[in-house]
């Protein structure tokens, strides 16, 4: 059932909130113990918050388009009284003291807030191994990982736990996971979805997003949480986008591109997928165009620089002072140093490395503005091939997913599952992720389709019709 | 154009108490060779000759977004300082302080 | 002017801070007050939660831009960078502050002698949260425990950087003040100094000759009040000239001004400076202001202390040396209006000027709310011979006190009147008459009797004699 359906058989009393509550829990209890996608789960809350909806609608009012609809919420996302961790101990038991601005919207719509997700810690990576409270498994294989950082958000879709979830995507931590865990996942452009309650990763390429079951679902939920915020200074001045009203649009007339480079490297079984989803594009009546655009691939190396720059800086106030663990010391540095040191992961102490490096002292223009400037040629790039169409097809990432362990040892490996979402983060565009088929082994295959910011009625409208082929 | 030299062991050492992290032996070892790695995959771009184009902080083109000066509520005190790892006296309390502020 | 040994010159530029009188923060709504319960004007945003993220008060870019405007400084299109260092009384452990583009770019000042001080760059920033040291000696050294109240963190904050046009301590400290009344007069901050409201900072290097590069500068922090702007400058010129004359070298570092030992000690050396590491700032977007609104903030900006002391010079005509300190000292104190009213309603310039400089400058009240006319009703009460001077002095402690009221009223009740002619002249005989010993003693050249007697006379006519009549009186029977 669609979530549009769910809330208006609540709205109507076909069933009750409290019902679909219970369901979900039943739902999670069934199959949380062997993905482990939930980070904080709290049943009474769950089943309150679908009485007051049901109340709301005895009382014949409205409560919204999302009545009754479970939420999941990646656990990066605040909301008030509910513990938030990031996935790192140095946030463990940390209730913040008020709502993301996407938890407020989500409340005004009548959702239930089911629970926190897994993620890798402080959205750092692509498989949701860096959680320190251990790893989610991907619900089609659980031997494999189901990508990251907003691992647990698509694995809860992916598992039937929740209709729809919230993530991030910093460099691809919506797509790559979505594709992994055979959902839909939206990074929205830059500035249509309020930053404000999201705990910074990278500030300028942060965006949260919908995972859905559908495409639809994924269009219903980024309308809910999309449109202006006064609090985050980089939200546009627009209202939330249409992507409904057309989304079986079709796309006929549509001149989609292909960019050679961003299938390089992928394996065989994903790009069949891609040349699979070309060729239903093109029998709908859409021109498809080869844009080669070598540019789009010094992404990753730009990206390497810059999300770990502002991740430094980001995460310096956690310093045991204000809230969060501590560990003392003799002194207040020694304190604020051992808290750090014990208080953070592997993967977040090399980001954080990594970033103070590229914008300490002399290696400023070297590393970090360099890599500005890359983002500017990625911006022009893609200006110029949007010239010559409206949305790029491609893979979402390179392979399915890949098992537990195998890229740990080598952080380049991992970063590399993001070379093709990357590009978007950097220009602020949106970009979707569709399940288009399996693998061989039977895993999931999403198709990413890219646009110019604002663009999502297209990609919607796309998407839609890839998932109306996915069976070919 | 700009040039960077290989990371060594100081510069990890350096950076780490820049980010007030303390890293064992091994630790610095390990990270330096992880550190490198990345940084000469990003040798590419720093070699790059991008002298026409003005770096992008940020992806959209707004200015101006400002709010009006009025008052809104603040956070309930007891709310915030039940949250602090120390309290004292109704302020956060830290360990001595060496060294002002700059 | 120079009290530095012969051939030495020193060369200052000043850094001066000072908090605006937004009704919120930089960057969130949360109250901007002193002095209330701590930690009470909090939120995510200036307590640096995890998720919160900063808005600019538009109100602070437009006092930004009259301090700018003030101060002759180009108004330029500009944006925010982190500054980023760990202390815990900085929530986000970074500071927001403006970077390679202040909203301020150069400008100038002109001390009231006339010699011109340029101004680098006057950008926006945020001010950090208060710490207090337990233990120990209250300060930071010997404490072991130190408690953090934020109401102060994120409260809007401008930074002037001089350029090191200052060439003396008293000069340093012309700048400070006269900084300070163009704050006031531009309603931007309240230059409180005592309060914190505005802070100094003075690098301060020395050469021997005027012809000569610059020296190595020490930067010198702590400087509370304008007195301690010049002892501080003045004691570290002349620390380093004495390092220098026995052959050792300055070391670039930043010290600390004891104002009880009228010392400065070492704070930090160059080799433990910060690396700050700054990057634009990506929750906030560049400020453009546009000609027309900088044209609206001109055209509201009050007169500045140059063209009000412009003004007191018109009034008096060819002020003396007494007269021009006293117009200084009133429209440094920013009580200029008090001169005007009076001298419009008919006080004479000088008379009104020196009860300003004296009476009201001297009195610890607010004169915010304190009525302009009854001051100026008090003088010409005066001015008409109506009141003594003495008498017209404590009349105008009464009018400070209530912030009016009216000045015949005050008279009467404190029995203040118009002595008959004759009056003076009986008691002034009867006040000799009773101290035959000590007239004599006057008569014959004890020339400190004269106050003695006049004390007598005032108290017995309740102060209403007037003080030159008492004099000419004792002098015409003394002969
Ligand atoms: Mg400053
Ligand atoms: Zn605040």
């Amino acid at each position: 059932m669609s979530i549009v359906a769910t809330a208006e058989s609540v709205r109507t009393k076909q069933t009750r909130a409290v019902v679909v509550a219970d369901e979900t829990l039943a739902a999670i209890e069934a199959r949380d113990g062997d993905i482990h996608a939930f980070l904080h789960l709290d049943a009474e809350s769950i089943r309150a918050q679908a009485r007051g909806i049901d109340s709301q609608i005895d009382a014949g009012q409205h409560p919204g388009r999302l009545a009754g609809v479970p939420v999941a919420i990646k656990d990066n996302l605040c909301q008030r009284g509910v513990p938030t961790t990031c996935a790192s101990k140095i946030l463990e038991g940390w209730k913040p003291p008020y709502d993301a601005t996407v938890i407020t919207r989500l409340r005004e719509a009548g959702a239930v807030l089911v629970g926190k997700t897994n993620l890798d810690e402080f959205a750092m990576g692509s498989s949701t191994e860096n959680s320190a409270f251990g790893a989610t498994k991907n619900p089609v294989d659980p031997s494999r990982v189901p990508g990251g950082s907003s691992g647990g958000s698509a694995a809860a879709v992916g598992a039937d736990m929740v209709p729809v979830s919230l993530g991030s995507d910093t460099g691809g931590s919506i797509r790559q996971p979505a594709a992994f865990c055979g959902v839909v996942g939206l990074k929205p452009t830059y500035g249509t979805v309020s930053r404000y309650g999201l705990i910074a990763f990278a500030s300028s390429l942060d965006q949260v997003g919908p995972f859905a079951r559908s495409v639809d679902d994924a269009g219903v939920l980024f309308e809910v949480i999309a449109g202006h915020d006064p609090m985050d200074s980089t939200s546009l001045a627009i209202s939330a986008p249409d992507v409904m009203t057309d989304i079986d649009g079709g796309v006929a007339g549509l001149r989609i591109g292909i960019i050679p480079e961003l299938m390089d490297g992928s394996s065989d079984e994903v790009r069949a997928r891609v040349v699979a989803a070309q060729d239903a594009l093109r029998e709908a009546g859409a021109t498809l165009v080869s844009l080669p655009a070598p540019e789009l691939l010094l992404g990753l190396a730009a990206y390497y620089l810059i999300a770990p720059a502002e991740a430094s800086s980001n995460l310096a106030r956690y310093d045991g002072v204000r809230y969060g663990n501590r560990v003392d010391g003799a002194d207040v540095s020694a304190m604020m140093i051992a808290t750090r040191t014990a208080g953070f992961g592997d993967e977040v102490k090399r980001r954080i490395m990594l970033g103070t490096y590229a914008l300490s002292a002399g290696y400023y223009d070297a590393y970090y503005g360099q890599a500005q400037k890359v983002r500017t040629l990625i911006i022009e790039t893609f200006h110029r091939i949007y010239q010559s169409c409206d949305l790029i097809v491609g893979a979402t990432t390179p392979t399915t997913a890949f098992e537990f362990g195998s890229k740990t040892a080598d952080p380049m490996s991992m970063y590399y599952s993001d070379i093709f979402t990357i590009p978007s983060n950097l220009a602020g565009h949106p970009a979707i992720s569709v399940p288009f088929g399996t693998g061989e082994a039977g895993l999931p295959i999403g198709v990413q389709l890219l646009g110019p910011a604002l663009s999502e009625p297209t990609l919607f409208r796309a998407a839609k019709f890839l998932e109306t082929e996915v069976g070919r | 154009m700009s040039s960077t030299h290989p990371l060594d062991a100081n510069d990890v050492i350096k950076v780490a108490s820049l980010a007030r992290l303390s890293l064992s032996d091994d630790e610095v070892e390990r990270f330096t060779g992880q550190l490198a790695r990345i940084l000469d995959s990003a040798a590419e771009i720093a070699a790059l000759d991008l002298g026409g184009l003005a770096p992008t902080a940020h992806p959209l083109a707004l200015v101006n977004v400002l709010r009006d000066d009025v008052v809104r509520d603040s956070l309930d005190r007891d709310d915030v300082l039940s949250q602090a790892p120390s309290v004292n006296d109704n302020r956060f309390s830290v360990p001595k302080i060496i060294g002002d502020a700059p | 002017m120079s009290t530095l040994p012969d051939g030495w010159f020193m060369v200052v530029g000043l850094e001066v801070h000072t908090e605006l009188r937004t009704e919120t923060k930089l960057f969130c709504g949360c109250a901007n007050a002193f002095g209330d319960q701590p930690n009470t004007n909090i939120c995510p945003v200036c307590l640096g939660l995890p998720g919160a993220l900063p808005v600019l008060n538009q109100r602070a870019v437009e006092y930004a831009i009259r301090i700018g405007l003030a101060l002759h400084c180009v108004i330029q299109d500009s944006s925010f960078h982190r500054k980023n260092y760990f202390y815990p009384d900085m929530p986000k452990d970074f500071q927001i502050s403006q970077y390679d583009i202040p909203i301020n770019g150069p400008g100038y000042l002109d001390l009231p002698g006339g010699v011109r001080i340029g101004i680098e760059r006057a950008h926006l920033e945020e001010d950090t949260g208060k710490t207090t040291h337990l233990g120990g000696t209250g300060r930071i050294h010997g404490s072991d425990e130190s408690l953090v109240d934020y109401n102060r963190s994120g409260v809007p904050l401008v930074e002037i950087v001089s350029c090191p046009d200052i060439r003396s301590a008293a000069q340093a400290r012309a700048y400070a003040a006269e900084l300070r009344s163009i704050l006031i007069a531009s309603g931007a901050s309240d230059g409180r100094m005592e309060e914190g409201s505005m802070r100094v900072d003075a690098n301060v290097s020395v050469r021997r000759g005027e012809d000569q590069p610059f020296g190595t500068r020490c930067e010198i922090k702590n400087l509370n009040s304008l007195r301690s702007v010049q002892r501080a400058v003045e004691y570290e010129a002349l620390r380093q000239i004495a390092l220098l004359e026995d052959g050792g070298t300055v070391r670039q570092e930043t010290r600390h001004w004891d104002e009880d030992a009228g010392k400065t000690h070492t704070l930090r050396t160059k080799e433990e400076a910060y690396d700050y590491r700054y990057f634009p700032e990506p929750d906030l977007v560049p400020v453009t202001p546009t000609q027309a609104f900088i044209d609206t903030v001109r055209t509201g900006l009050a007169p500045m202390p140059a063209e009000r002391r412009a003004a007191l010079v018109s009034l008096l005509g060819e002020p003396n040396d007494a007269q021009i300190d006293q117009l200084l000292a009133v429209v440094e104190q920013g009580l200029d209006h008090f001169v005007i009213t009076a001298v419009n309603a008919g006080v004479n310039a000088p008379l009104a000027l020196t009860r300003t400089a004296n009476e009201l400058a001297a009195s610890d009240r607010s004169l915010d709310n304190l009525d302009a006319e009854a001051i100026a009703a008090t003088l010409l009460l005066e001015q008409a011979g109506d009141l003594s001077a003495t008498q017209s002095k404590a009349v105008l402690a009464e009018v400070i006190a209530h912030g009016g009221g009216d000045p015949k009223a005050i008279a009467k009740s404190k029995g203040f009147e118009h002595m008959a002619d004759g009056a003076l002249d009986l008691v002034i005989d009867e006040v000799i008459a009773a101290h035959p010993d000590e007239w004599e003693r006057f008569c014959g050249g004890d020339e400190k009797l004269q106050g003695f007697f006049t004390g007598k006379i005032m108290a017995a006519t309740k102060g209403q004699a007037d003080g030159k009549a008492v004099s000419a009186g004792l002098r015409a029977r003394k002969n």
